[in-house]
């Protein structure tokens, strides 16, 4: 049956409550597996041997010793996990971040793996490996990086995206352009102009669950692996091409997951534990200390942006130019080319140029971060208009009430807007008590917007009735943070049932067809279109069996609040049908009831955020305290509103860490030297204040229901938001995230002196 | 290495078990006794999400040797609901939505216990550096220290 994703304004019955989720009483109880809480019988413990450096040969493995141990069962290197990728650059660049193959290129680095029967006999054996390295110069700084006599990374790399085709290889793997109009003819019209450059530090996801699997690879050929993982069918994919299977014979269980944020989009350990089950014969489970979680998991870029914005007396900006590097970590990405794309997304400008540089260094891959490479952008861009406003006198909100991006705009990264949410965000922010609310002396207010694309892809859902009624509906997208209850919210919604009549589960790749990751906001989106569609497709079933039971024509029934209803005058008498009576005669009737969908989801509707932030700086210490916070931002249709507000109020808090506190802190010797949670000091408890949230709902037209993703855009807003905010409390411009008591400190006293 | 008999009492039950000198008591509870409610999220005392109750004190117990326990008390998230009735503290956290992933969650349980036990009427400040010691990456904690405020509430009525 054809599937219209088109919006229908409706009255909703499910969509839009607030009921508890499925999985909550086992996350309440600790009966809830996660990644670490699962066993097999014989299952052995994997532990990865890490270079202690930042960029260094590896000249030898001498692994005799290990293996030797009692209790090893098998001992890994490079050389276990030949190289299949068969031309495929971005999956060599997998294999070779998970197990180093000539060069160790960052603190941290895989180069070897054993699996023994404990964990004391595992890390007996790490001591035994004798690693030969030959040490190379580093560079961990994405601006060094760039310069011509800075140590080469890959000396494969020549720069993509440039005019010539360079003759000598770099650590700038691509160059990549936005915007359009004429940028120089802009800023000859302006009557103000502001030119910043700003930096920000490497921070990290920090889920606080690590990285967990046990895999099991048997001699025939075939292998399960449960793991903590944004997708399951996207890990699959990866480690069955690293380890030589057909991607059919690994089935993939997704464990709960304690964390994600764009952290557990990559394979990091996964193959690892397959090759050592594979060597071992036997399970090996495989759990990263936090340790390793900094040091070797995927931090987000460190970046360096200069931006330059220009603007008529009335407000009215006439040109706006960036360029932007980001740090990658050792292998390619698309950090910066994103970063270049969103920068200037949230506003409507006849001249606009951006150009990013994505630049590798002596640091772990870079890995998503919650609309990653968006906040790094925001916070230069924003922080810019915040000093343009001043500069023209102007109100920064009005300010951006009137640059901002409509319906219609050519965006500056090319596509039309569609309905949009930029300038009701702003004019609710306006209206909003916070904004008017009186400040204190130290205290300083600031707003500023954020955007992020949202994603679809690939889907599939199986919704399943059974001969009681009930409903059990699987989906392929993992549950990060309560999707499994806003995806049965609108089951119940298309089917006209009570939410306690369905049961959501995340199903394994053997159950389900191939689902893209949780990832670019797209969990409730695309998986909440396919049920939709899903249970559309068992409707027409359902209205073919009451048809039958009736022995009327089908086109005769429709569907209305759960039943099966005759229409016509000469069906006056036959009632109703309930989900439940049809499906109790199921098996007389033509077999199982079930709706099925797999599609496409286009059409993710973009999503704005404006934010609202208070803090209070002291001017003798440097510290900062977020004293206020308001979200405000656009969620297409909130299906389950309390998980909405949840996702705006993490994504604040994470924005809030990363803006104040949290950095990647490197050695001169390139290694890291706080891969902790005491030194990389996240947000706890009383760091905080309530974080208010306003939701709005601008229907994504291209969604039944009006959705749009929600989990992302809140983490772009906040570094700019605390850093107008912390520039107007301190009376001096910020422009280096973190902004840590010591940069805040210096930032006044340089002021002071002038 | 010579295994370490332990008797100890978990979540009300007298317990018995041979653990290595050197085995945190969170790997006793998680490998040895099955009780997987406690995480291990840092293994070294930052995060909080192995909190359990020893002696009625809270405790990382990845800081805690698992031959520490013998003779004393400990309780874990297992033992919080009774029966099929979960503890106010756990109804509450599921109507405020007050997890998203979930995973730092039976920490937080067991810390919000000890704090209610200990100050059944605490202030917003109170509830904020009582459960300073325990991380969350998911929720901006907004939505945990609403589900405590309201669980006082609750407890005080019962």
């Amino acid at each position: 049956m054809n599937f219209d994703p088109r919006f229908s304004g409706r009255k909703f019955a499910s969509v839009g409550t607030r009921p508890i989720r499925p999985d909550g009483v086992d996350k309440v109880t600790g009966r809830a597996r996660y990644g670490a809480d699962f066993n097999m019988a014989g299952q052995l413990v994997g532990r990865v041997l890490r270079s202690p450096h930042a960029h260094a040969k590896i000249r030898k493995i001498d692994t005799s010793k290990a293996e030797a141990l009692a209790g090893v069962k098998a001992v890994i290197t490079a050389k276990d996990l030949p190289d299949l990728t068969d031309g495929d650059a971005a999956m060599y660049d997998i294999l070779d971040n998970c197990m180093a193959r000539t060069k160790a290129l960052y603190d941290g680095h895989a180069v070897a793996a054993v699996a023994a029967i404990d964990a004391h006999t595992a890390r007996q054996a790490l001591k035994l490996i004798v690693v030969d390295y030959e040490v190379l110069p580093h560079v961990t700084d994405v601006d060094e990086a760039m310069q011509h006599h800075a140590p080469l990374i890959n000396d494969t790399v020549f720069t993509e995206g440039l005019e010539e085709k360079p003759v000598k290889p770099s650590n700038v793997t691509k160059r990549s352009q936005f915007g359009h109009g004429d940028v120089h003819q802009g800023f000859g019209h302006a009557d103000f102009i502001v030119e910043r450059s700003f930096k920000t530090e490497q921070t990290h996801q920090g889920y606080i669950e690590p990285h967990a699997c046990v895999a099991n690879v048997s001699s025939d050929g075939t292998a399960d692996l449960w793991v903590c993982t944004q997708g399951h069918f996207v890990y699959r994919q990866h480690c069955a091409q690293l380890l030589g299977m057909e991607a059919s014979k690994l089935r993939v269980t997704s464990s709960e997951i304690g964390g994600g944020f764009g952290g557990k989009t990559h394979v990091w350990a996964e193959p690892v534990a397959l090759a050592l089950s594979r060597k071992a014969g036997r399970p090996v489970k495989l759990v990263m200390t936090r340790d390793e979680v900094f040091r070797a998991s995927g931090p987000t870029s460190a970046t360096s942006i200069d931006v330059k914005i220009g603007a008529r007396k009335d407000g009215t900006i006439t040109a706006a130019e960036a360029t932007l590097r980001y740090s990658a970590g050792p292998y390619a990405g698309s950090w910066a080319e994103i970063g270049a794309m969103t920068a200037f997304a949230c506003y409507r400008l006849d001249n606009v140029k951006t150009v990013g540089f994505e630049v590798l260094v002596n640091r772990p891959k870079t890995a998503a971060y919650r609309a990653p490479s968006a906040p790094m952008a925001a916070f230069a861009v924003e922080s810019a208009v915040d000093e343009l406003a001043k500069e023209l006198g102007m109100d920064p909100v009005e300010f951006r009430i009137r640059n901002a991006a409509q319906e219609g705009t050519r965006s500056s990264y090319g596509p039309v807007y569609g309905p949009i949410g930029i300038g009701p965000t702003l004019e609710a922010v306006k209206a909003h008590a916070h904004m008017k609310a009186p400040l204190k002396v130290n205290q300083g207010r600031g707003m500023a917007c954020g955007f992020w694309f949202n994603f679809g892809g690939q889907t599939c859902v199986d919704l399943n009735i059974g001969m009681d009624g009930s409903v059990s509906l699987a989906v392929g997208t993992v549950d990060v943070g309560g999707s499994r209850a806003s995806l049965s919210l609108v089951a119940a919604e298309e089917l006209g049932i009570d939410y306690a009549q369905l049961k959501a589960v995340v199903a394994d790749t053997s159950s389900l067809g191939y689902n893209d990751m949780t990832d670019g906001s797209r969990g409730t989106f695309s998986s909440s279109m396919a049920t939709i569609s899903a249970a559309r497709n068992a409707i027409k079933i359902l209205r073919e069996r009451a048809a039958q039971m009736w022995d009327i024509a089908v086109d005769d029934v429709v569907w209305e609040q759960g039943h099966a209803v005759a229409k016509g005058e000469k069906h006056g008498n036959l009632g109703k049908l309930s989900l439940k009576e049809i499906a109790a005669k199921s098996g007389t009737t033509g077999g199982p009831i079930a709706g099925h969908s797999e599609l496409v989801a286009d059409g993710a509707g973009v999503s704005f955020a404006t934010h609202i932030c208070d803090v209070e700086v002291d001017p003798e210490t440097g510290a900062t305290r977020v004293i206020r916070y308001t979200v405000v931002q656009d969620a297409g249709k909130a299906v389950h509103p309390t998980y909405v507000e949840g996702q705006y109020q993490g994504g604040a808090a994470q924005g809030i860490g990363w803006a104040l506190n949290e950095e990647y802190i490197y050695g001169k010797d390139g290694r890291l030297q706080n891969a902790g949670f005491l030194d990389y000091r996240i947000p706890v408890c009383s760091d905080l204040p309530m974080i208010d949230t306003q939701i709005l709902e601008i229907p994504n037209p291209n969604h039944p229901y009006g959705v749009r993703g929600v989990g992302e855009t809140s983490i772009v807003p906040p570094l700019a938001a605390i850093a107008n905010a912390v520039s107007n409390a301190a009376g001096v411009r910020m422009t280096h995230i973190p902004m840590s008591p010591p940069r805040i400190l210096a930032a006044i006293e340089a002021e002071r002196e002038g | 290495m010579a295994g370490v008999a332990v008797s100890t009492t978990i979540n009300g039950d007298t317990i018995e078990y041979l653990c290595q000198p050197d085995e945190t008591l969170l790997d006793v509870l998680r490998d040895r006794l099955g009780l997987t409610g406690a995480k291990e999220g840092c293994g070294t005392g930052d995060c909080g999400a192995c909190s359990v109750i020893l002696d009625d004190r809270l405790v990382c117990s990845c800081l805690v040797l698992g031959a520490e326990a013998e003779g004393r008390r400990i309780e874990t998230v297992e033992g919080m609901a009774q029966g099929d009735k979960l503890h106010p503290l756990q109804q509450k956290f599921l109507e405020h939505a007050a997890l998203q992933c979930g995973i730092c969650t039976p920490g937080f349980l067991i810390a919000a216990k000890d704090l209610l036990a200990k100050n059944p009427d605490p202030t917003e400040e109170e509830i904020r550096f009582g459960l300073a010691g325990n991380l969350c990456r998911c929720t901006g904690y907004d939505k945990i220290v609403r589900a405590v405020q309201d669980a006082a509430i609750v407890m005080k009525g019962a």
